[in-house]
């Protein structure tokens, strides 16, 4: 048996993972991921007034705010049957494009960033050089070697201060990183930058959502922002998404490519199988024809083959869950038995294991599969769904990044591949809500400010939403009973990509994409960092329902 | 001083500030502590970088992280001037480079360096039944880790519902006997609630601190005063609707287009303590009943039983 390696907790990602691994020849050979917090929100959400839904779901994550927000009031009108006005429709994929340019520049820069790029590296490089690298990347005003030498300083007297703070005790000085110092200071520099472009990118959220986190301005029916419909507000949207969409185009991609280019064997690391995506962002009323995130389903890489999915195929295994057994389910017959788990505390941190890690629990997640698979989710298998399908935004930005890095269609399917994709969906997704807000403004100009459709509560009713979010397939279930709350339910993204091993033995997504990466260093396990990032991990919004009190088996009907 | 000063200015002009934008923050600051315009300058003071920055420990428990997030999205002090020259994080499980034994061990070496002289800010609810094994990191429970960490602080700042009353996850039935800070360990900490809390309010907390070397005074709930000390409706700017009775009766309606009082649409404002409506969001643009939509009584005891269903009138 080989070497066995934990680390927990994972940091620089939303919520409490551990992730461990067994490595034998300097390769890792097996992989458990495990989820180690419960909150059990859709179990608080029973017998509650529907139309709060939103507001209690929105709380699972406040790192990917508004998308449960989106995903459950769409659940929620898709019960009562309601249809929402064209502004709200706007207004809505408006607020999911700002969080997806938030969110995934957040990733890359501050949550990700540092497993490529060695901080204490920069220290040494030459600005004037780092300038000439940044020219080279387009970074336009994000650049020069003064610029590049104030960061330089302003880093030294950080460290100088001896007060690491956050850049204490890391992989600093690891074999794993490539780049050259210069190539350290730029993505430095631009750490920086992005840490005080997000706030400003957030404004976009607070101008027609209230705030950021936890927006407050969606309801079952449309929308309540009406008196944000300005010329004022509507420009100084348009000017955060143009200083937004700037940062994206001439810093953030060009940084991935420099990035990118020095680790191009990570192309060959890291891929998952499956991928699934439910789509979004309706360019109308028709879905899912109309989504211009489409949904699709890859099997066995054959991206050249994308079918459609269909929720009904959608099932739950627990066998490796800290749950009672029980078969695979879809969500609405998913029964809930919990067995909180049983990994060892205290004591020698080295002897720490997962109870029986091949045949037992190890995960408050369960595992999310379709038609029997596990699938990956999120922006690789948009992208791959987008290019498959030969949709002209994806087919050009992946054609002419391939090109670029000179690599091959395959190495999408990898560590690489994830993290590219990420950067050029963000890119492709940003492009699209200069539309939306030009639409927007047509409407307004023609005197069209609807922007909620009244309704009544139904006695009884059932309903889906179907979303694509930042982290990937997002899906919200809901049961209505004497105006009431009976059930809810949700498969998020992080259980589909972080779940642990199904009642075939077949491995989650991260778990397979970690098997055969190289460990250069098992004391200090830079390269699992890598792959498990790449995935974006949000844990709080995977772990719900259960009912430790009375073990209650949760009977839905299928639609 | 006025050498430092000087510098001071000029680093924040090469930063991108002026000295005029930041003097307009410090009078937000201190607007914010309901305190008199001659303060001004002594809180710009407060902000130019100390030499030794203050170590903070800041825990994750049973939370979404959106108290962090917030946080990122101050504008005045930006998050990379409070991470590099006003603060030294030494612990932050989103934002820290090292990760596992590493991330571990700089948790212990922060405390044990720093007992009794480190800030201890706690995000998240802490899980009580069954011993805690509801949530854990590395191995421990949340319960076992702030028994540990949060009594051995100079000061602790419980930011969120989450933190300060148990939040989300302690709404009926309360699963995991998730708990706030006080209850959960018996330290009274300056409780700043909200869903997620306005961070102006956090820097308000520090400012008062760092000028009158002292903690604020609060409120029964452990609320300091100057930004709980009185109700979203007193300070409500649709107030003068609610008095006339004119008031939304349907989203989307005509009321609505003319920003009539959202009493009736369910909004909490009346019972709620917080200063939404003066500080606003993200850098002042905006908050829930500008964007038309009823207070959720966010930054009180219990609301997301108490104050539910959200939509009806209180």
């Amino acid at each position: 048996m080989g070497k066995r390696i934990i680390v927990d907790p994972i940091t620089r990602i939303e919520g409490h993972l551990r992730i461990e691994v067994e490595v034998e020849g300097g390769k890792v050979k097996n992989a458990w991921s495990s989820a180690n917090m419960f909150r059990g929100i859709e179990l608080i959400l029973q017998g509650r007034d529907p139309r709060d839904a939103p507001l209690f779901t929105q709380r699972s994550c406040g790192v990917c705010t508004y998308v449960h927000y989106l995903s459950s009031v769409r659940a929620v009108e898709a019960a009562i049957g309601v249809r929402i006005p064209d502004n709200a429709r706007l207004i809505r994929n408006l607020l999911h494009g700002a969080q997806f340019q938030h969110d995934h520049i957040v990733h890359f820069y501050h949550l990700h960033a540092l497993d490529w790029v060695d901080i204490v590296s920069a220290l040494k490089a030459d600005p004037k050089k780092t300038a000439t690298l940044s020219e080279n990347s387009n970074n336009g005003k994000w650049g020069g070697s003064a610029y590049f030498k104030g960061v330089q300083e302003r880093l030294q007297t950080f460290v100088d201060s001896g007060q690491l703070g956050p850049i204490n005790n890391a992989y600093w000085g690891h074999s794993a990183y490539k780049l050259p110092p210069e190539g350290n200071l730029m993505a430095s520099a631009h750490y920086i930058e992005a840490l005080r472009l997000q706030s400003r990118t957030a404004r976009m959220h607070a101008l027609f959502g209230a705030k950021n986190p936890h927006l407050q301005s969606l309801v079952a029916g449309g929308v309540t922002c009406v008196r944000s419909l300005t010329a004022d507000k509507l420009a100084e949207f348009l000017h955060l998404w143009k200083e937004t969409q700037a940062f994206i185009e001439n810093v953030y991609i060009p940084d991935l490519l420099t990035v990118a280019s020095f680790y191009k064997d990570w192309g060959a690391i890291g891929g998952a199988t499956n991928f699934l995506c439910w789509g979004d962002l309706p360019q109308s009323e028709k879905e899912p024809e109309d989504l211009f995130l489409p949904r699709g389903w890859i099997a066995n890489r054959d991206f050249q083959n994308v079918q459609m999915p269909d929720q009904e195929k959608v099932t739950e295994h627990v066998v490796h869950a800290w749950y009672e057994d029980g078969s695979p389910k879809h969500p609405y017959q998913g029964e809930t038995k919990p067995r909180p788990g049983d990994y060892e505390t205290g004591g020698d941190k080295s002897t720490w294991k997962f109870g029986k890690p091949q045949t037992g629990k190890y995960s408050w997640f369960k595992a999310p599969r379709y038609d029997g698979e596990s699938c990956e989710v999120g922006p690789l298998a948009r992208v791959l769904v987008g290019y498959g399908l030969g949709k002209k935004e994806f087919k050009d930005v992946v054609d002419s990044t391939l090109k670029k890095l000179d690599i091959p269609a395959a190495a999408l399917f990898s560590t690489l591949g994830r993290t590219a994709a990420r950067g050029l969906e963000t890119m492709v997704i940003g492009s699209a809500m200069e539309g939306w807000i030009t639409e927007l403004v047509e409407n307004v100009k023609n005197g069209d400010t609807k922007t909620y459709e009244p309704w009544e509560m139904p006695d009884k009713g059932m309903g889906h939403g179907l979303n694509d979010v930042a982290r990937g397939a997002l899906g919200h279930w809901i049961e209505i009973e004497d105006k009431k709350i009976k059930n809810y339910q949700m498969v998020v993204p992080s259980t589909w990509n972080l779940g642990p091993r199904c009642e075939g033995g077949k491995l989650g997504p991260v778990e397979e994409a970690l098997i055969g990466t190289p460990i250069a260093d098992p004391k200090r396990p830079l390269e699992i960092l890598r792959t498990v990032h790449s995935f974006d991990p949000c844990i709080a919004c995977g772990v719900h329902v259960i009912d430790p009190d009375s073990n209650q088996v949760y009977d839905i009907k299928v639609l | 001083m006025e050498k430092e000063q000087k510098e001071f200015y000029e680093k924040l002009e090469s930063k991108g500030v002026s000295r005029r934008a930041f003097m307009k923050y410090c009078t937000f600051v201190t607007t914010t502590l309901g305190l008199s315009s001659s303060f001004v300058p002594k809180v710009a003071e407060v902000f130019a970088a100390p030499k030794k920055r203050p170590p903070v420990v800041w825990l994750h428990f049973g939370e979404c992280t959106g108290c962090s997030e917030a946080m990122l999205r101050s504008t005045y002090p930006y998050p990379d001037d409070l991470v590099l020259e006003i603060l030294s994080v030494e612990y932050h499980e989103t934002i820290m480079a090292a990760a596992g034994q590493q991330a571990e061990d700089n948790l212990h070496a922060a405390v044990k360096k720093y007992k009794d002289k480190f800030v201890c800010v706690v995000e998240g609810a802490i899980a009580t039944k069954d011993n805690g094994i509801y949530g854990r990191i590395g191995g421990r429970t949340f319960l076992e880790i702030a028994r540990e960490v949060v009594p051995k602080a100079a000061a602790v700042i419980a930011i969120g519902n989450c933190a300060t009353f148990g939040g989300i996850q302690a709404a009926k039935p309360n699963p995991g006997g998730y708990k706030g800070v006080s209850d959960a360990v018996g330290v009274q900490p300056v409780n700043l609630p909200g869903c997620p809390y306005n961070p102006i309010n956090l820097v308000g907390t520090v400012v008062n601190y760092i000028l009158m070397g002292k903690v604020p005074a609060l409120d029964a709930y452990g609320r300091p005063l100057f930004a709980y000390g009185k109700t979203i409706h007193d300070q409500c700017p649709r107030r003068s609707h609610f008095e006339l009775g004119e008031f939304v009766t349907e989203f989307g309606s005509e009321e609505a287009a003319l920003g009539y009082c959202l009493y009736e649409m369910g909004c909490k404002g009346p019972e709620t303590y917080n200063n939404c409506p003066v500080a606003k969001y993200n850098d002042g643009t905006n908050w829930p009943v500008e964007a038309g939509h009823p207070c959720i009584g966010c930054s009180e005891p219990g609301f997301w039983d108490n104050m539910t269903p959200f939509f009806e009138p209180l």
